[in-house]
């Protein structure tokens, strides 16, 4: 049985950047269509087809749409193209080599919507798709597919490629707003929701790559045909990134609803001979993570969130069982350390403590009880910020913990050991050399200060205290 | 304790390098007192157009800056904000925000290794070691790490003058920066560019590979005096 292919039908024919190969496919045929149209009527079509965002959070395109205020207002069209919620890079292939794709639907989905300007945000890093899409717009306004009076008609559409610089927040939707209005990348507070006040505080809808090059299929197949494939609350298909220990990591386009066995084993090939799924982000490093019990659950946005999880931008990490849990919860708490930008106290402070607990435990400095309080900090996060990067990072650690506890104790019962040993091996030795009549610290010691090692009471004392655990385990467990 | 009422600036510590304390907050430099080599003018100018208010163009202003001199220096951040007559105190504020703005002199060969967490599963954390061993002394190069580069199917990766080359061994280091030194295309045989998708079942017959992508040359004026490069 083979998988239906909206996104990627020969997404590697030669030439499918250009103008000519995407029209000889079928190209614009769409947008042409729309425009004989009344916006109404496309939005209902979109809105029929139930598709949902694919940037992460997952909601209704359509609806979004809808909550524009209509009427004679400069509104604003942004396609979020920055792309970096680690493990994600389905845009990336989408822009590369379909550039056309996106701003057919972009196009169609602003005459939908009733705006005249629009911009992709791509970020910085992806040089090469910045340069495709340079290259196919100005293809595009060429053909009169942009600009004053599309193909004719009584309707205008501006479009700006814009290059981020570096930034995962700008990802978030008003962190993106005040990138592109040429500022840092803080998000703002919500509400307004950009619909209402966005982009140079007009109404402004945001959309991902993926949702809204799905849009001329969806007008291609009809609204009807598009919801039957999917399941009743994910409807269409979904391009998947699988990464980490898999062994043919790529993307992949898969009808939702998909067990995800299916993917992670039957697509890519699943962790390395003789190695077994540990744990798995089901969507991007945000997602609380899953474990190898988890396989079953179909890849859909309900299904994965009832598991206690998300589908996020549909990004796949698997982490085979070679791995400690420990370094994998390091990484990722680190990278949203970085990213914070710093606005909210909950996120700058939190994610910063967390890394730093995470550290104390890998140099043996940490007891059980540092989980507690680990947890408690993800805990305060939590929805006490602005926008959701604390949260991205509070969620995978907080499952992280709740999900291998065992394994995080032991690590912390190891590295402590080792640290002890270190330590009263250096007591030790600092210890025979005292004992030989070595000045300490540059003091000489009195002769007789130091008896041997084997009758001294001081080195008695510290064997016995680091022998003892802290008391502090005993409370925790 | 001093009686006089003239406050001497701060440089204590906390403030960004970037930030020049001894100097007026918001002063517009005048156009007839900066230096301005005109192709930056006019690709600013060209940014500006683009859209509805001109501040918009401050990050694709500042890359072009940083092109051209290597490093947002404060002249360069003081020619950006002269064309677009904002104070340079604003887009200090802005580069020291973004990753790819550097606000210290760097290498002019950008070589950004990502170690995020699909990396760094498939060995990139040696990986980085690996090039600041090869090339960390060297001042052509600015070696770090990066976040994740969207490219985990090629997880080990990097981001050589912004052309993605992976899965890399570390056998690979070494041609690597040779191809980078002689100008030459970037190890083609990994260049993401080529690859086709992974899914078996996107294409419905055997393309062949897409071509090899070659690095922009990174444009740098010559070094003002006094200038550490």
């Amino acid at each position: 049985m083979s998988r239906r292919m909206l996104l990627f039908a020969d997404i590697d024919e030669p030439g499918l950047a250009t103008r000519a190969v995407y029209e000889r496919r079928g190209g614009y045929e769409q947008l042409r269509r729309a425009l004989t149209m009344e916006p109404e009527k496309v939005l209902a079509e979109i809105e029929g087809s139930g598709l949902r965002g694919r940037g992460g959070a997952g909601f209704q395109t359509g609806r979004k749409i809808s909550f524009l205020p209509k009427g004679e207002i400069r509104k604003y069209l942004v396609c979020n193209a920055d792309e970096s919620e680690p493990g994600t890079f389905k845009d990336r292939e989408l822009m590369q080599k379909c550039p056309h794709m996106l701003i057919e639907g972009l196009a169609i989905a602003a005459y939908a919507a009733g705006i005249e300007e629009a911009f992709i945000y791509i970020r910085g890093e992806y040089v090469l798709q910045a340069d495709v899409l340079d290259a196919a717009l100005a293809e595009a306004k060429q053909a009169g597919y942009i600009g004053e009076k599309v193909l004719g008609c009584d309707y205008s559409l501006s479009l700006v490629v814009h290059r981020g610089a570096g930034a995962y927040i700008c990802g978030e939707e008003t962190g993106l707003l005040d990138s592109l209005e040429g500022k840092r990348g803080n998000p703002r507070l919500k509400p307004p929701f950009p619909a209402i006040q966005g982009l140079y505080q007009g109404p402004t809808l945001i959309n991902n790559v993926e949702t809204l090059s799905t849009v001329p299929s969806i007008l291609k197949l009809g609204s009807e045909d598009y919801a039957k494939l999917g399941t009743e609350t994910s409807k269409g298909t979904k391009l998947v990134s699988i990464s980490g220990h898999v062994q043919r990591p790529g993307n992949y386009e898969v009808e939702l609803g998909m067990p995800s066995r299916e993917i992670i084993y039957g697509l890519a090939g699943g962790p390395p001979e003789g190695r077994k799924v540990k744990c798995w982000f089901p969507g991007g490093s945000s997602a609380p993570v899953l474990t190898g019990d988890d396989l079953d659950i179909p890849y859909d946005f309900d299904s994965l969130a009832k598991a206690g999880s998300m589908l996020g931008s549909g990004a796949i990490i698997v982490v085979d069982d070679a791995t400690p849990i420990l370094d994998v919860a390091l990484k990722v708490a680190k990278f949203y350390r970085h990213e914070s930008c710093g606005k909210c106290t909950p996120c700058r402070e939190g994610t910063n403590w967390t890394v730093k607990m995470l550290e104390r435990i890998q140099q043996g400095e940490a007891t059980p009880i540092d989980l507690e309080i680990i947890a408690s900090v993800c805990t305060g996060i939590i929805g006490n910020c602005l926008c959701v990067l604390g949260d991205a990072m509070a969620m995978p650690i907080g499952s992280i913990i709740a999900k291998f506890r065992p394994e995080l104790e032991a690590s912390i019962e190891q590295a402590r050991t080792q640290r002890e040993a270190e330590l009263s091996g250096s007591i030790a030795s600092e210890y025979a050399l005292a004992a030989q009549g070595a000045p300490i610290g540059g003091v000489p010691q009195p002769a007789g200060a130091y008896p041997p090692a084997s009758e001294s009471p001081l080195l008695a004392a510290t064997a016995t205290m680091l022998a003892e655990p802290p008391s502090s385990t005993a409370e925790a467990s | 304790m001093s009686a006089t009422p003239e406050r001497t600036p701060s440089t204590g510590s906390g403030w960004d390098d970037a930030a020049d304390v001894t100097k007026g907050p918001a002063e517009i430099p005048d156009p007839q007192s900066v230096e301005m080599p005109q192709a930056l003018r006019a690709e600013i100018e060209g940014h500006m157009r683009l859209y509805p208010d001109p501040t918009s163009a401050a990050l694709p202003a500042l890359a072009a800056a940083q092109r051209l001199h290597g490093w947002c220096s404060p002249e360069a951040i003081e020619q950006v904000a002269c064309v677009m007559q904002v104070t340079p105190a604003s887009l200090a504020a802005v580069a020291t925000f973004y990753d790819m703005l550097e606000t210290s002199p760097v290498g002019r060969h950008s070589v950004y290794v990502c170690t995020n967490i699909s990396c760094s599963l498939r060995g990139a954390d040696e990986l980085f070691e690996d090039f600041v061993k090869a090339a960390g002394d060297d001042p052509e190069f600015n070696v770090r790490t990066f976040e994740c580069l969207g490219a985990c199917d090629i997880a080990p990766m990097a981001s050589v003058d912004g052309v993605y080359v992976g899965p890399l061994e570390r056998s690979d280091v070494q041609p690597l920066l040779d191809d980078v030194r002689a100008g030459r295309a970037v190890l083609p045989e990994k260049q993401l560019a080529r690859r086709l998708v992974a899914d078996p079942e996107a294409n419905s017959q055997q393309f062949p590979e897409h071509p090899v992508q070659n690095a922009v040359p990174v444009q740098m004026i010559e070094a003002p005096q006094g200038e550490q490069r």
